[in-house]
């Protein structure tokens, strides 16, 4: 009995103790993240400067609170393929209203990035949701989802997703699983079953004193790796828009920067907020999560009569071969 | 009672007979035939398949996991029947472990031979990530063929001994290959605790890589958005897919060695009742996981689910899909269910039956959800809005079945596919307990 009562008195001792100890640690800790979240500047040097806030705002910040932010001088420099360009996010906005099957995206996608196989990286479709609604013509390019099931899925990280927002191939890494290819819901990726024919691509491009990488739409393209859509990088490094933008007769693709809250068709530059609001643009299979950076505006009030596009429907190419 | 002398004389490994040489042959002519139209394939690339954009896995991922699903055999009946104490596993084990390292070795080769840039392999594991279910395959594919090999070998020892005194004289290169492998087996206390040590915790650790395995194969499928494949039932239903799947190779196998070998008075109609029981129990477990997988998304369909259905009930794919389902599964449990139907030619046939329906089960489980994306099939030949697999693909395809023959072959015909020193001493044990018993 008398031992018991130790124990149980020693055992109470020591709980004591140790939460004690706890709640020591967490009063200190507390009064701390209080004392930062309250600090309020208890120093006045009396001049005071004028700076601007993001809003657009003159605000008056006393002088002492202003330490200069260092930049890195060597941005540029340090420009990685992996990593992307700083602090863009690049996102296009396509308004199916307009869309007429032109084409004319396509072929210029299938000039510029030497697209030989049978499969094009940009396909407008003929849509059609039942057969009540409206048909209409539907671009599609690579999505270049923020959550990329194609880039979770590879093994080697031969796919990587950019902080700009794109999703490229390093088809030096691909080890042609096509894996990514099963993953991505929209069908948007295409594999080089042959060595693929890009014989001019040397003379055009001067290829001798370059090395291949991702940002040249991995170009050329190999034999047993897969390809797809890749936003141009090449053109937007030199602040120029993807090729089926600029080639497009109806202006149908925007492209910008998000973090600018702009995009453009060439023709004119739009607040993407606004157009996504006012044109209650969507993006497509939202509800699956990939979180695509394309958006969509619906074919409303359309000018032209869907079946004026059907002359250029060809169901079965979308890549011309040479006769 | 046998003597010792005839135990080993019976169960020693046998020289091939003429029948056996013209076998090997002729699996020699097929590799050969799927080596020559493999490397046609790394030289001119996977167009030589009938592969595209939509139906961009095939013939060869369904290879792929019809070997996953063999090599389940050796963890199924070692592991299981082991744990419960099931006496009639002695003559079988070997033979199915034999199977099981033949499978998982054609697996590796298969899934390199679907590769676009079988070249850069190795990167899967210079620069894996963990993320990707391909890295989980990288690493469990070698764990179980390892496992595997230990199952097979630890319980061989014994025997290697007891064939490098048998083949002494005879044949002394072979008899000294045997003493290498045999690891100085004397057969003393210590090495016998030590190995059925080594064999219990392999026999432990066999059974949940087994499971791994075959769940990992399942991830590769639905970890995708795929109508088909994106399926909570899909680890589960590979698993008792599986054990169909081996349970049925292992019949028609054990058949043929029986026959070939002659060891008709150790395997015996028994052991072929007690197989067809459990390949009967297995088909219905399988069946379970049909119905989940196919009446469920049947009775609450989206559009897209409706159309996948519809090739496979009614549609392009329905005779291969009522074949294995009806022919592969249901009907085999009728018969199995008939003691005459456990006998061993009738077993012969229906694990005939059973292995082909598995293979085309793989085939159906790989290429309609393929076909059937969430954006319509336009703009690209209208041949690929269908897949069947080319020449090439069939003759790799025969090939690597060959190759996993090969494999089989030559084990069987250099290791005593029934052990012999478990045998004598069950045997032992048996007379015993009848002379105690008079």
């Amino acid at each position: 009995m008398g031992k018991e009562n130790k124990n149980t008195r020693r055992k109470f001792l020591d709980k004591g103790l140790k939460l004690g100890f706890i709640t020591a640690l967490s009063g200190f800790g507390i009064s701390k993240v209080a004392s930062k979240l309250n600090a309020t500047p208890n120093h006045d040097s009396g001049s005071k400067m004028e700076l601007m806030n993001t809003n657009g705002d003159i605000i008056q910040v006393d002088s002492t609170d202003v330490t200069p932010v260092e930049h890195s001088s060597d941005h540029d420099k340090k420009y990685n393929v992996r990593e992307g360009m700083p602090n863009r996010k690049f996102v296009m906005v396509v308004d199916l209203a307009k869309c007429k099957n032109a084409l004319a995206c396509q072929s210029a996608c299938n000039k510029h990035h030497y697209v030989t196989g049978d499969n094009a990286w940009i396909k407008v479709y003929n849509m059609q949701e039942s057969k009540d609604t409206a048909p209409y013509w539907m671009p599609v390019t690579c999505q270049h989802c923020d959550q990329p099931a194609c880039v979770t899925v590879c093994p080697v990280d031969a796919t990587f997703k950019r902080k700009d927002g794109l999703v490229l191939i390093d088809n030096e890494r691909c080890i042609g699983c096509r894996f990514c290819m099963a993953a991505c819901p929209y069908s948007i990726r295409v594999f080089n079953w042959s060595e693929p024919d890009q014989g001019e691509i040397y003379v055009d491009m001067d290829m001798s004193h370059h090395t291949p990488t991702p940002e040249h739409a991995g170009k050329p393209s190999k034999m047993g790796t897969v390809d797809k859509c890749d936003f141009c990088p090449h053109a937007i490094k030199n602040n120029e828009l993807p090729h089926c933008v600029t080639a497009c007769p109806n202006g149908v693709f925007y492209f910008g920067d998000k973090y600018e809250d702009t995009v453009t068709n060439g023709d004119e530059s739009l607040r993407l907020s606004k157009l996504l609001e006012d044109k209650a643009g969507y993006r497509y299979m939202e509800a699956l999560g990939t979180e695509p950076s394309v958006y969509y505006l619906p074919p409303t009030d359309r000018l032209v009569d869907f079946n004026d596009g059907l002359e250029n429907y060809t169901e079965y190419e979308s890549v011309a071969k040479p006769e | 009672m046998k003597s010792r002398e005839q135990f080993i004389q019976d169960l020693a490994p046998k020289k091939f007979t003429k029948a056996e040489k013209i076998w090997l042959g002729l699996l020699i002519v097929v590799i050969f035939a799927g080596f020559l139209a493999y490397v046609d394939q790394v030289r001119s690339g996977l167009q030589v398949t009938n592969l595209n954009d939509y139906a961009l896995w095939g013939i060869y991922i369904s290879n792929f996991v019809f070997f996953i699903a063999t090599s389940f055999v050796g963890a199924a009946t070692v592991a299981i029947l082991r744990l419960t104490q099931n006496a009639w596993r002695t003559p079988l084990v070997r033979i199915a472990e034999i199977i099981s390292l033949a499978a998982i070795i054609m697996a590796g080769v298969t899934i390199i031979i679907d590769l676009g840039r079988p070249d850069r392999a190795l990167y899967t594991i210079i620069y894996a990530r963990f993320q990707s279910p391909i890295t989980w395959d990288v690493i469990i594919i070698p764990t179980y063929l390892v496992a595997i090999f230990f199952l097979l070998y630890f319980p061989l020892l014994p025997d290697l001994a007891i064939l490098k005194e048998f083949y002494k004289k005879t044949n002394p290169r072979l008899s000294k290959w045997y003493g290498k492998l045999s690891l100085n087996w004397k057969g003393s206390a210590v090495q016998k605790a030590l190995q059925q040590k080594s064999i219990k915790i392999i026999a432990v650790l066999v059974l949940p890589l087994g499971l791994i395995l075959q769940t990992i194969d399942a991830w590769l499928f639905s970890s995708t958005y795929r109508i088909g494949w994106n399926s909570t039932n899909f680890g589960p239903y590979f698993i008792s897919g599986a054990f169909v799947a081996g349970v049925a190779t292992l019949v028609v196998t054990i058949f043929m060695v029986r026959k070939v070998k002659g060891l008709e008075e150790y395997i015996t109609d028994y052991h072929f009742d007690k197989m067809g029981k459990f390949l009967a129990l297995a088909c219905l477990i399988y069946l379970y996981f049909n119905a989940n997988e196919y009446l469920m998304p049947a009775y609450a369909s989206t559009v897209n689910e409706g159309i996948h259905l519809e090739t496979l009930f009614t549609g392009h794919y329905s005779t291969i899909f009522w074949f294995v389902t009806i022919g592969g599964l249901i009907v085999p449990v009728i018969i199995l269910m008939f003691k005459k139907g456990r006998s061993p030619v009738v077993m012969f046939w229906v694990g005939m039956l059973v292995v082909l329906a598995s293979w085309w089960k793989r085939y159906i489980i790989v290429t309609p959800t393929l076909l059937h994306p969430y954006l319509p099939i336009q703009g690209v030949p209208e041949s690929w809005r269908d897949y069947f697999p080319s020449l090439h693909e069939w003759l790799i395809t025969g090939s690597n079945l060959a190759t996993a023959l090969l494999i089989l072959t030559l084990l069987v015909r250099y290791l005593p596919v029934v052990a012999i020193q478990r045998t004598m001493d069950e045997s032992a044990l048996e007379n015993k307990a009848k002379t105690g018993e008079s």
